[in-house]
């Protein structure tokens, strides 16, 4: 537990950690809102989004990547809501007809154009590159303190913390509304509450989320952390502010858990690799979800 | 040669022995995917499919996994497909269980499973990324789907599975048209829904499964439901919905193979979900039943209409007519001069309108409980819901006979 930790698993752990969090504390209200896929189909956009932000500017920097999966995010849920209206068909359906074409669209642009200058493919996309996420500049904890090291963290650690910090506080600040119109949307209008204005927010809320966990762990704990923590939480209490504390936590303890498996699991079992720590994140997220469906307290149907 | 001779060349099959066996293997895997992605659809769960075709992933990893251990190659076609049917079973068990045993809503057991599957898929993946066996195993194929450098073996096994699947949903269709259109119905007669609902998914999880080499796993829910949704567009009906789904579907899938066969950096299964999605576009825009374009073009006239009939009506009135889609109207139908005053044309045409106004407020005063007048909405004339008979003794009754004469 010293420097070589400092410098190569404590910065990927965070990352990993926040973006689960980041993901994990709005999935609950999209959970409790029966829009749990929600969250599926904007981790597919994302990929469209960043390969048209990388073919208008030409390089893989961050803000500009942001930006097109943000605009990818509010197309495919606008183009959604077009299906659904028009075609008079389900949510589901529209979903999956919405982001199946842009992924696929995402993919034709990526092969279509050329890309083998810059790191940017659909394995990365999907899976992330946590584990490359070290601190170089790290000598050990000391440089906790040490502005000049701190200068080199790596880029997704602030941005991460940033957008889980604002997500926090929106929730915080506007707890009581979101309580309100998620449980009883028509109670909400009449006393007030924008409730449209609201699930378009909350929408946004996820997007950010998305895009910025996106970034440094891929798709996949995007959409695990969106649906398995808040899930296995809901089995857990019957009291909103519980079951996001529940949330939060199952949310850091996967993170953690599926970090360290990754890493080190294959080496106590004698393999000389580590395998996908953001894939081993998911499965543990999953294994939490399964031990709380079979023993949860709260696991069963009422009413 | 252009890439549009190479498109007729693949089209029409003589673009080599393999690439035709691939479009046909994709038409008849498109159609199938049609017609069993509509029962879904009906059925409000098209998005269980997502959930079946992400949890194929370790079946796969696993597969390739066991077969090395036996001492195979770890790539024979057949064995992936059965692991992969496997897992993605375990996975459509588990959301029925998660949805069925748990408070947990169906949308979320969808989620949990897609994403924790994928997510065990892809730590299988880096084990065998490491094993020296694995470097060349190409599974990340079954992500997107690659049908360039595919084994004649290969393709030969796609197509007659296709085939067969085609063939299942054709014997299938009684029971799965029932379920879908009216459950309750179906219970009443004897079927037993939640099996054929199982069915449904069943065909479905083989439609992934046959579809993983082609489309690949992440895009080949889009065959199951994009078919479907297009059909939804064209009737009302469930068998003809079924058809359609079954035509658009094949045709998106052998067009989109024969496309992709002509150059290398088209990959298939994304060209065969856009031009699935261009079906799509098409009927949603140009579709005459529900389509945007003759919807807009069937309140416009709806729009003129009112416009015409309250503009006869002013004219009987002698009001003056100020509004500009009005005059317009009247002054096309040749019903007004440029000055505003009414031709010959329109005041026969105004009285008409004031005399079927009048028939109408004393029908609808008399016989308020008539279901035949229950269509009135100040367009459609009298005469075109009574009898001859019926119209002269209203007539009859008229207190003072207006504009007749």
């Amino acid at each position: 537990m010293g420097a070589e930790f400092v410098q190569l698993s404590l910065t990927p752990l965070l990352i990993g950690v926040l973006s689960a969090v980041a993901c994990a504390l709005p999935g609950n209200f999209l959970l409790l809102r029966r829009q749990a896929l929600i969250g599926d189909a904007i981790s597919h956009v994302v990929l469209p989004g960043i390969v048209v932000a990388f073919l208008v500017t030409g390089t893989v920097t961050a803000w500009p990547m942001m930006l097109g999966a943000g605009a990818a995010a509010i197309v495919a849920v606008l183009m959604i809501e077009a299906v659904k209206r028009l075609g008079r068909v389900e949510p589901g359906a529209a979903m999956g007809l919405v982001f199946t074409t842009l992924f696929a669209a995402g993919v034709l642009l990526l092969e279509q154009s050329d890309t083998s200058a810059v790191h940017l493919d659909v394995e990365h996309a999907l899976n992330g590159n946590l584990e490359s996420l070290i601190w170089f500049d790290a000598t050990g904890w000391g440089s906790l303190l040490d502005p000049q090291a701190l200068a080199g963290l790596p880029p997704q650690l602030p941005r991460l913390a940033i957008v889980t910090l604002a997500i926090g506080l929106f929730l915080a600040l506007l707890w009581k509304e979101l309580a309100i119109s998620t449980f009883d949307a028509a109670f909400a209008r009449t006393v007030g509450v924008p409730t449209r204005l609201l699930g378009g927010a909350l929408v946004v809320l996820t997007a950010i989320a998305a895009v910025a966990a996106f970034d440094a762990v891929g798709s996949i704990i995007v959409i695990a952390m969106f649906v398995c923590p808040p899930a296995a939480a809901r089995l857990m209490t019957d009291r909103l502010g519980r079951q996001v504390a529940w949330s939060v936590l199952f949310a850091i303890v996967s993170a953690v858990l599926g970090y360290v498996l990754a890493g080190y699991g294959p080496v106590w079992l004698g393999a000389a690799n580590s395998v996908s720590a953001a894939g081993m994140i998911a499965t543990v997220a999953g294994v939490i979800l399964w031990i709380a469906c079979l023993a949860a307290p709260r696991r069963s149907r009422t009413g | 040669m252009t890439p549009f001779d190479h498109f007729l060349e693949a089209l029409t099959l003589q673009g080599g022995y393999n690439s035709a066996l691939v479009a046909i293997g994709a038409g008849l895997l498109g159609a199938a995917a049609g017609g069993a992605g509509t029962f879904i659809f009906l059925r409000r769960r098209a998005l269980i499919s997502d959930a079946v075709s992400h949890s194929t992933l370790p079946g796969v990893c696993l597969a390739f996994l066991a077969m090395v251990a036996l001492g195979g190659d770890g790539r024979w076609l057949p064995g992936l497909l059965l692991g992969s049917a496997l897992s993605s079973l375990v996975g459509l068990l588990m959301v029925e269980w998660i949805a069925r045993r748990t408070r947990l809503s169906e949308d979320a057991a969808i989620g949990a499973v897609l994403s924790v599957f994928f997510g065990l898929g892809i730590v299988l993946l880096t084990v065998i990324q490491t094993l020296s066996t694995g470097r060349q195993a190409g599974l990340q194929t079954f992500l997107l789907g690659s049908t360039a450098g595919m084994l004649t073996s290969e393709a030969v096994t796609i197509a007659v599975a296709a085939a067969l699947l085609a063939v299942l949903v054709f014997v299938l269709r009684r029971p799965l048209t029932l379920v879908a259109f009216d459950p309750d119905f179906a219970a009443a007669t004897g079927v037993n829904v939640r099996h054929t609902d199982l069915a449904a998914m069943g065909l479905a999880l083989l439609v992934t499964v046959i579809g993983l080499k082609v489309v690949g796993l992440i895009l080949v829910v889009a065959l199951l439901i994009i078919p479907a949704v297009t059909a939804r567009f064209w009737t009302d009906q469930v068998s003809r919905m079924v058809l359609l789904a079954v035509l658009f579907g094949g045709a998106a899938g052998y067009l989109g193979a024969a496309v992709s066969a002509t150059a290398a950096a088209l990959p298939t299964g994304p060209i065969i979900v856009l031009t699935a999605f261009a079906g799509f576009l098409v009927s949603a825009l140009f579709s005459p039943v529900r389509g945007v374009v003759s919807a807009a073009l069937r309140r416009r006239r709806f729009q003129r209409q009112v416009h015409r009939r309250q503009g006869l009506l002013a004219l009987v009135r002698g009001e003056p007519i100020y509004d500009g889609l009005t005059l317009q109207v009247l002054r096309r139908d040749g019903l007004i001069r440029r000055d505003g005053v009414a031709t010959l044309e329109g005041r026969a045409a105004a009285a008409k309108a004031a005399l079927d106004e009048a028939r109408w407020s004393l029908v609808r005063s008399e016989r308020a409980d008539d279901p035949v007048l229950e269509r009135y909405d100040g367009l459609t004339p009298l005469e075109d819901l009574l009898t001859a008979d019926e119209i002269a003794e209203v007539d009859r009754r008229l207190p003072s006979p207006e504009g007749v004469a």
